[in-house]
């Protein structure tokens, strides 16, 4: 390595690093929180200290250690059948980051992909794909999921398929919006003119330009798929026992809010860290990459 | 007049797709019957159940006998009780009007006045505490802050009743759990509308004028940044009754959503599509009356709409 390449490297190191140190307070908590959350979404059933379906009846509703009547086999609590309240913790965050990852990103390819073809295509196509997102976005989607999942049932499947099917169709609004504007620019022209095929130009040089506004609406329809999956999961239809989730283990803590308030409240206090730890990143983000849509 | 029509018929396409899909999702999610009635009960008494409740003839047929009855406004009868499913949902509606227009009422009560405010005295600190608390406000899942306050009120204070619907009391909680995502997000949006008004150049002209700030923002700048925060409002209806779904349960009041979750549990197969029906009709007409309502403060819409058609 040449000695200019080398300083130009550690220039952008240190670009870096001095970037970091300018981020705010409340965006750099917010990433760490985040960081921890896609960890234990990752190595959640390593770091567990009991399986988190293992009980304990001698221990039943043992409270957080400062309380009184706690108890240090289990620092964090126990529920009602002396299931670790930690453990279960872990894995239910890991349930629910992974599904509305999951959720989300199906969601996001779906949308951009039918906005995609809805710009290209037009006519017909397009017609029917924004017919599409108009009839999805006058459903009252939540009520008719609530319905469909206690209707066919348990299952993994189709609980994912509703994830997805959530918020779509923002993402085709904006992708078909993006592209037959970003296809009018010089850029798209020149290689259109050089013979470049519609797929390469759409994915080599649309998408890319484009994807700051996608990055910036992945960040807003996180938490709203997260809350999307914990409310149906709470309601007792989406993650249901013998696994759990963090909606699941909050509906049901909820039956026991007179004598072990804990149990609500931490998974609870959970979900609504995320969902703030994703929104102020979000418009952070939005922020960064967008000036004129930030709000 | 034809952007009028087209609106309806693309009202009554969306309703008609609705009522299919709910249709035929819920039909073919099972037999009923193997639901509702005991395990160990006759397969004669099953088929005499199964025609009493029109299931035994083929799909098809009982679809378009469905979609004739709905016509004719009759939604069917509850498989719990026999009751006409239509009287069952009416009934609650009342419940769920009241708690969602509160809840309504609450947030926009709440986040217009603070987001006018935060645009106004942009990068203050009246600004910046507006948007903090309206970014917790928003992430608090709905379902949890009905917790949190039934534990404060109910539990540790004892000052509000934790599940009912007898008095003004028992409103307080619901309503407000309901309206403060809301209240949140209206805030957001009233401030980045208003932040947008204040940057036009008619704003300048205003204050060169000598008007005040006060007069500046209610007669120049409220009028057009209301335009997209009524938008939202349409947009919203759809969120606010999914909300009320699950705050009704939380707080076991009466309404429609208490109802659809009960009727889901149990299959009640007429009265999960009634309601689902009403609330997509709800929906639809929200979005038309947001249409018309955006028509009506936005002139350039209807100039636009009317050369459109030309």
């Amino acid at each position: 390595m040449t000695e200019a390449a080398s300083s130009v490297v550690q220039g952008r190191r240190f670009a870096v690093l001095r970037r970091l140190s300018d981020l705010p307070a409340a965006v750099g908590l917010a990433a760490g929180f985040m960081a921890v959350m896609l960890l234990i979404m990752i190595f959640a059933k390593l770091l567990q200290p009991y399986a988190f379906d293992h009980i304990d009846l001698v221990n039943r509703l043992t409270p957080p250690v400062p309380l009184s009547g706690s108890t240090w086999l289990h620092p964090t609590g126990t529920d009602t059948l002396g299931r670790d309240l930690f453990s279960r913790l872990l894995v239910a965050t890991q349930t629910s980051m992974l599904l509305a990852l999951l959720g989300t990103c199906l969601g996001a390819v779906l949308g951009i992909a039918l906005g995609f073809v809805a710009a290209h295509k037009g006519g017909l196509w397009d017609e029917l794909i924004m017919g599409l997102v108009d009839f999805q976005a006058a459903m009252p989607w939540f009520i008719v999921a609530l319905a469909l999942l206690a209707f066919l049932g348990n299952s993994m499947v189709i609980f994912i398929a509703i994830m997805a099917l959530y918020g779509w169709e923002t993402y085709a609004r904006i992708t078909r919006g993006l592209v037959l504007s970003a296809r009018e620019q010089g850029y798209a022209l020149a290689i259109r003119g050089l013979g470049g095929r519609p797929r390469w130009i759409y994915l080599r040089h649309i998408l890319p330009n484009i994807s700051g506004p996608l990055l910036v609406q992945l960040t807003v329809n996180f938490p709203s798929t997260i809350l999307f999956e914990t409310s149906l999961s709470f309601l007792g239809l989406g993650i249901r026992p013998p696994m759990t989730s963090l909606g699941q283990m909050l509906g049901e803590g909820r039956d026991y809010l007179i004598n072990a308030w804990w149990l609500a409240v931490v998974p609870g206090m959970t979900i609504f860290f995320i969902t703030l730890s994703m929104s102020i990143l979000g418009d952070w983000l939005r922020g960064k990459l967008d000036p004129s849509l930030e709000d | 007049m034809l952007w009028f029509v087209t609106k309806i018929l693309r009202a009554i396409i969306t309703m008609w797709l609705v009522v299919t899909f709910v249709f035929f999702v819920l039909r073919l999610s099972g037999d009923p019957t193997l639901v509702l009635l005991p395990d160990d009960i006759d397969e004669a008494t099953r088929d005499f159940y199964r025609q009493l409740w029109g299931l035994d003839r083929p799909i098809m047929a009982q679809y378009w006998s469905y979609l004739g009855a709905l016509l004719q406004g009759d939604f069917g009868i509850s498989f719990r009780n026999n009751l006409d499913a239509f009287q069952l949902v009416w009934e609650r509606v009342p419940k769920t009007a009241l708690l969602t227009g509160t809840a309504l009422l609450i947030s926009l009560g709440i986040g217009i006045p603070l987001g006018i405010f935060a645009a106004v005295y942009r990068d203050s600190w009246v600004d910046r505490s507006v948007m903090a608390v309206s970014v917790f406000g928003f992430s608090m899942p709905n379902f949890f802050l009905g917790i949190l306050l039934i534990l404060i009120f109910s539990l540790h204070l004892r000052v509000l009743p934790s599940s009912g619907s007898g008095t003004w009391l028992h409103l307080i909680m619901p309503a407000a759990t309901l309206g403060i995502s809301f209240a949140a997000q209206f805030a957001r949006y009233t401030r980045s509308a208003m932040i947008d008004v204040l940057n036009k150049s008619y704003m300048r002209t205003a204050r060169s004028k000598g008007a005040g700030t006060a007069r500046r923002v209610n007669l120049h700048a409220l009028p057009n940044a209301a335009i997209p925060v009524v938008t939202i409002l349409g947009f919203k209806t759809g969120e606010l009754l999914g909300g009320a779904v699950i705050t009704e349960t939380v707080f076991a009041w009466p309404g429609i959503g208490r109802l659809l979750t009960n009727a889901v549990a149990e299959r009640d197969l007429a009265v999960v599509q009634c309601i689902m029906i009403l609330l997509a009709l709800t929906m639809v007409l929200a979005n038309a009356v947001t249409d018309l309502a955006y028509g009506w403060l936005d002139p350039r819409v209807r100039v636009g709409a009317k050369a459109g058609a030309k």
